[in-house]
């Protein structure tokens, strides 16, 4: 039925009424949420609790955030460690004097938790959403050994320079429930990659979680005029450990599988860096290998607040393909390596999330907590 | 003899306790089978619980939003997260955990709703399953405040009320009718009954139709039609063929079981925020609901009954607009708005069924009496008049 007389009858009265709740709703949030968290177990209810019983800067968000917690110790994987849990493999020495790292993957269906009290049927490499972040150095010889242990045949498409028989599409390395197959190829070119599922349907099985970084590290000596730069990027050197270094996988579940995501996050689960913002210490720089593998949404992208930031896309150069942006935009497969520093800044909380705020509002958007050194 | 038949009548009895416990007892045990053996674990193929979740009201005050839901799951349905406008807000469940089937809990986001502007809800179940609800306009709740409640008093009163107070005015015009006058006058009102039935039934299965599933919607309102038809002809015939009065105040309660489905609708549209009460809507329910009061002053126009009786049918038949206004807008869901529209409409047919009856022995014609001009003619005023002034309240 129509509108044309209500407002006459409403008046001024209820006009009053939508601006006091307007008002008061982001004022009664600490306390509901509160409420319906008790109902939740999980691992850091105590971290989030804090976060939420304070009004600080993260609530200027206000009530809108999801509720409760993820229980991580049941998923068998943490947003805040993935970040710094790189998967460096076994090392040996070849008789030509290369170095040899081995890497050892299995495929295996689990139920995950990736939001809270939402449980997600997943496909994942090693357990986890995303995979392991894989770290190499250029010019290394790998070898995957990759075990399907799930209920659908799997494979690891690479994004590097390989042979055809390597590439894992089917007719080459697509395994199927039971078998295993070993990727074998060399270390090239260096910068922020990712690897993925290529089974068919491949929308479905990327979708399901199966994705992960790979990072390969450039070789100082094969760039001796950017030595500097080169050393700081390889992982386990002094220069590199003057960097705080991060691994963000840009990633979306559509439980309904209507084909439209429900929940997006960086490292699986939403808003998990709003309830335990992620810890800078202020001096050191920070570095991000950032990888979008988000599904149904054409694009993604990254936006730091109060900053700037210096970006190397696909992390294939050592000299900045952006520099001085807060905001870079990826399709899916596309990443690249942010540099930035707080340096100059005065501690608090430093918002970060993709300015699609659809994206945001539901779940992709989190908090560094900007931190003096610790005496 | 007179010692022997007790005893057979006693052992007859409890043969027949005897073959009463039999079917008990024997479904008794295949309960008991199907639970200890789960011979059906057999069709257990991992797929996940149905879920289903009506959203059966929804409140907007200045604390936010609160709905109350519905769950209608093969299992307990938990409420993991929910989103409006596709943004995710805190929210509190009372009472917390799991939904059972059938059974309902409130949900409240303390989210800072927008006047006059559309807001889409999203519950989220643990396992990744949405259920939407659309809030075409925000509007606050109407709250069982005194002056709330006056003001949908008033609606009703000049909805319900009023019109029929009106059409009761006309008694001493009516009075002087003749023979076809007469007959023009009942069937007139038999074809304002036959749109209201209509329009009625046509209402009440769209309203079963967005209840929850377990209410059986289209069934319940068709049944609960049907028995409010049959009840209220066993009533009326028990003392014979209503006439005169009796007839005029079985009219009176069919129409005022209408008038309280109706207020209901209205009540919980206009508490949806889906409903503006204008002047213009208003006046329109009013002028369609005159010829109410015509059908109901049309089988007492040969009787003088005292005064206090034409104020008793026009409450009888206008009141119950105002309580289905004040329910309809402060606490019914969709599956009693449809159970009051269906009960109306069955009362609307036994009303229709006398009526046409009385018109029959009126005229000492059979069923030809229905083809006459006067009564052709009474009937398609009736129906007309009630089309043409129904276009003025749909929207």
């Amino acid at each position: 039925m129509g509108k044309s007389g209500k407002q006459d009858m409403l008046g001024r009265r209820s006009l009053l009424m939508g601006g006091l709740a307007a008002a008061g709703g982001t004022a009664i949030c600490a306390g509901a949420a509160l409420a319906q968290q008790a109902s939740h177990g999980g691992g850091h209810r105590m971290a989030a609790s804090d976060a939420m019983a304070a009004p600080m800067p993260s609530m200027g968000h206000g009530a809108m955030i999801t509720v409760g917690d993820v229980d991580s110790a049941a998923n068998g994987f943490d947003p805040t460690d993935m970040l710094t849990d790189w998967d460096t493999g076994t090392v040996t020495t070849l008789p030509d004097g290369r170095t040899l790292r081995t890497f050892e993957m299995t495929a295996e269906d689990r139920e995950i938790e990736i939001a809270p009290g939402i449980r997600f049927p997943a496909w994942t490499y090693n357990g986890r959403v995303p995979g392991p972040a894989l770290r190499a150095k250029e010019g290394e010889r790998l070898k995957i050994v990759f075990r399907n242990y799930a209920s659908h045949p799997h494979s690891i498409h690479f994004h590097g320079i390989h042979a055809a028989r390597m590439d894992g599409v089917p007719g080459a390395g697509m395994v199927d429930p039971g078998d295993e197959f070993v990727y074998e190829f060399d270390a090239k070119p260096f910068g922020c990659h990712l690897y993925h599922c290529h089974a068919m349907p491949l929308r479905r099985h990327i979708h399901k979680g199966m994705y992960g970084a790979f990072v390969i590290d450039p070789d100082p000596e094969r760039h001796p005029d950017q030595i500097d730069v080169a050393r700081s990027r390889l992982f386990g050197t002094p220069e590199n450990a003057g960097w705080q270094e991060l691994v963000m996988v840009m990633n979306a579940f559509d439980t309904n599988f209507d084909a439209e995501n429900e929940f997006y996050a960086v490292n699986t689960v939403a808003h998990a860096f709003m309830k335990r913002p992620i810890r800078i210490v202020k001096e050191k720089p920070v570095r991000i290998y950032l990888v979008n593998v988000i599904e149904f949404d054409p694009i993604n992208s990254f936006h730091l607040h109060a900053n700037f930031f210096d970006y190397y896309e696909q992390g294939t150069t050592l000299t900045p393909t952006l520099k001085t942006v807060d905001l870079i935009t990826q399709c899916q497969a596309q990443r690249g390596i942010l540099e930035f520093t707080f340096a100059e800044h005065e501690p608090g909380l430093y918002m970060f999330h993709p300015h699609q705020t659809e994206f945001t509002e539901l779940g992709w958007v989190g908090m560094f907590d900007v931190v003096e050194a610790l005496a | 003899m007179n010692e022997t038949l007790p005893r057979t009548a006693i052992r007859a009895a409890r043969t027949n306790l005897v073959w009463l416990a039999l079917p008990l007892i024997a479904f008794a045990v295949a309960v008991v089978w199907l639970v200890t053996t789960d011979p059906l674990s057999g069709f257990r193929n991992g797929a996940p619980p149905v879920e289903n979740l009506t959203f059966e009201r929804t409140v907007l005050d200045d604390s936010g939003l609160r709905l109350l839901v519905r769950a209608g799951g093969s299992e307990p349905m938990t409420v993991a997260q929910v989103q409006v406008d596709d943004a995710y807000w805190q929210f509190t469940q009372d009472p917390p955990g799991p939904i059972a089937r059938g059974r309902t809990a409130w949900l409240a986001l303390p989210f800072p709703w927008m006047l006059g502007e559309a807001h889409a809800l999203k519950v989220v179940t643990n396992t990744g399953t949405t259920f939407t609800h659309e809030i075409a306009v925000a509007v606050p709740t109407p709250q069982a405040t005194a002056g709330q409640l006056r003001l949908q008093a008033l609606v009703g009163l000049i909805v319900g009320i009023v019109p029929v107070a009106v059409g009761l005015m006309f008694y001493p015009v009516l009075r002087g009718v003749g023979r076809s006058g007469m007959a023009f006058l009942l069937s007139l009102t038999i074809g304002l009954l036959a749109f209201l039935l209509v329009d009625a039934s046509a209402e009440a299965l769209e309203l079963a139709s967005e209840a929850a599933a377990i209410f059986q919607g289209p069934v319940m309102v068709v049944l609960a039609g049907i028995g409010s038809f049959l009840l209220l002809m066993a009533v009326g015939r028990r003392g014979g063929v209503p006439t005169g009065l009796a007839l005029a105040t079985y009219i009176a309660l069919g129409i005022g079981l209408h008038n309280l489905g109706e207020g209901l609708a209205i009540g919980a549209a206009f508490a949806a925020g889906s409903a503006g009460l204008g002047t213009f809507l208003v006046l329109g329910f009013a002028l369609h609901n005159v010829t109410e009061g015509i059908g109901i002053a049309a089988p007492i126009l040969k009787q003088r009954p005292p005064l206090w009786t034409f104020v008793g049918l026009t409450l009888l038949a206008g009141g119950p607009a105002v309580l289905g206004m004040w329910l309809g807008s402060l606490a019914a869901s969709a599956q009693w708005s449809a159970l009051a529209l269906a009960v109306g409409a069955g009362a609307i047919l036994q009303v229709i069924v006398e009526v046409g009856a009385y018109l029959m022995r009126q005229s000492g014609k059979r069923l030809e009496v229905f083809l006459t001009p006067p009564v052709m003619g009474g009937l398609a005023a009736g129906v007309g008049f009630m089309y043409l002034t129904a276009a003025l309240v749909k929207i």
